[in-house]
């Protein structure tokens, strides 16, 4: 029995170090997202519900804007972009270190909304008036 | 998605609400106040954030081909550039195309007349009767436009367009005006500028004209100026024949 335990306790441990170096963080073999906002602070919901919610929350919204009609509610990707944009690229696509596209390429998410949406902050069209 | 148009009681709401049209809402005793709904004032205000697009509500436009100049493509241009149509394609016949100018010509006597064709913004719009995923929709106020989240790009709604009023986009985007998402694949169309209407601002075109042959208002309020231009002169639907009660009347035809 004694020696069951110790048995026990050594597969523990060989499997506790050998499995640490695949785990993800600094120098492992899965990159993180690499978040860097332009404007960080208060968004309109916490992070945790953010992550979680996002994409209903914009689901939702983009409904009531498009069909009712309905302008200036909270969760807009217009309104998403303007702080979560990159400082360097002021998009939130482009590489590792945009905002969206770190995140969706972590989990491998497919990310559609750029394919008509505008994913730069402060986008102007040539030629448009302010 | 539509609210049922409930007419009459607008109406009473509305008349209740016309002696203070400016504040938009009247005193029915000391500190109660009733809404006013649809009245005067609500064509050129923009809509308060948060509230729905009003069915009491039709924008359309008024315009008047007598004084659309020959070889004028300021509506056009003003047109695309607010909505970041600008991509040029090898084939032209692909590009999109919002906005368009119309010669018409009479044999008998060489008379030219132009003018501009866009979406007509159809009472009973054909395009949202054939869309197989309800992506082409009418809104409450009467601005026909395109769910490019639900629609496919399978072109129904551009063969039942009597205008050819609707555009396929054939290529990959980037350079859309944040206001107006745009991408391949998506059939898209004259939108009466929406964003700008939401806002209390008049459409790209209607604001580009230096005629002034273009007029943008409320066709159910008969205090505005385009409802009353089309009470006293003589004005057409193009195609009045199809019975689809177009928003967009032409003067001058």
């Amino acid at each position: 029995m004694k020696l069951l335990r110790v048995l026990v306790t050594a597969v523990t441990a060989f499997l506790a170090v050998s499995s640490a170096p695949t785990l993800a963080g600094d120098g492992g073999r899965t990159a993180k997202p690499v978040i860097e906002i332009a404007n960080p602070g208060k968004c309109v919901a916490p992070a945790d519900e953010m992550r979680r919610n996002h994409m209903e929350m914009l689901k939702h919204q983009r409904d009531r804007t498009l069909r009712a009609g309905i302008r200036g509610e909270p969760a807009s990707l217009n309104a998403c972009i303007e702080c979560h944009a990159s400082k360097k690229t002021g998009s939130v696509l482009g590489g590792k270190e945009n905002f969206c596209e770190s995140c969706h390429s972590y989990v491998a998410v497919k990310l559609d909304c750029f394919e008509c949406h505008q994913p730069k902050a402060k986008f102007k069209a040539a030629g448009l008036k302010p | 998605m539509t609210t049922p148009d409930n007419n009459a009681r607008r109406k009473f709401i509305a008349a209740a609400g016309a002696g203070v049209a400016g504040l938009g809402f009247t005193a029915i005793a000391p500190g109660l106040h009733l809404m006013a709904v649809g009245e005067a004032s609500a064509a050129t205000e923009a809509r308060k954030a948060g509230t729905a697009a009003s069915p009491a509500v039709r924008w359309g436009l008024l315009i008047d081909a007598g004084k659309c100049a020959p070889g004028c493509t300021k509506c056009i241009d003003a047109c695309h550039t607010e909505n970041g149509v600008s991509e040029k394609l090898p084939d032209p016949r692909q590009n999109s195309q919002w906005i368009r100018k119309i010669e018409l010509v009479d044999r008998r006597n060489g008379k030219k007349t132009e003018l501009p064709m866009m979406c007509q913004h159809c009472a009973e719009p054909p395009c949202v009767d054939v869309c197989p995923t309800g992506a082409s929709m009418k809104r409450a106020d009467g601005i026909v436009l395109v769910d490019r989240h639900t629609c496919i790009g399978c072109r129904y709604c551009m063969m039942a367009c009597p205008y050819k009023a609707r555009s396929l986009v054939h290529v990959p985007l980037t350079e859309q005006n944040p206001e107006v998402p745009r991408g391949q694949g998506c059939v898209e169309s004259c939108t009466l500028c929406v964003h700008r209407v939401d806002k209390g601002q008049t459409p790209a075109c209607v604001e580009s004209c230096p005629e002034g042959a273009m007029m943008f208002g409320d066709l159910n309020d008969p205090a505005s100026a385009i409802a009353k231009r089309i009470a006293s002169v003589p004005t057409t639907q193009v195609r009045a024949d199809l019975r689809l009660n177009q928003g967009v009347r032409y003067q001058g035809l």
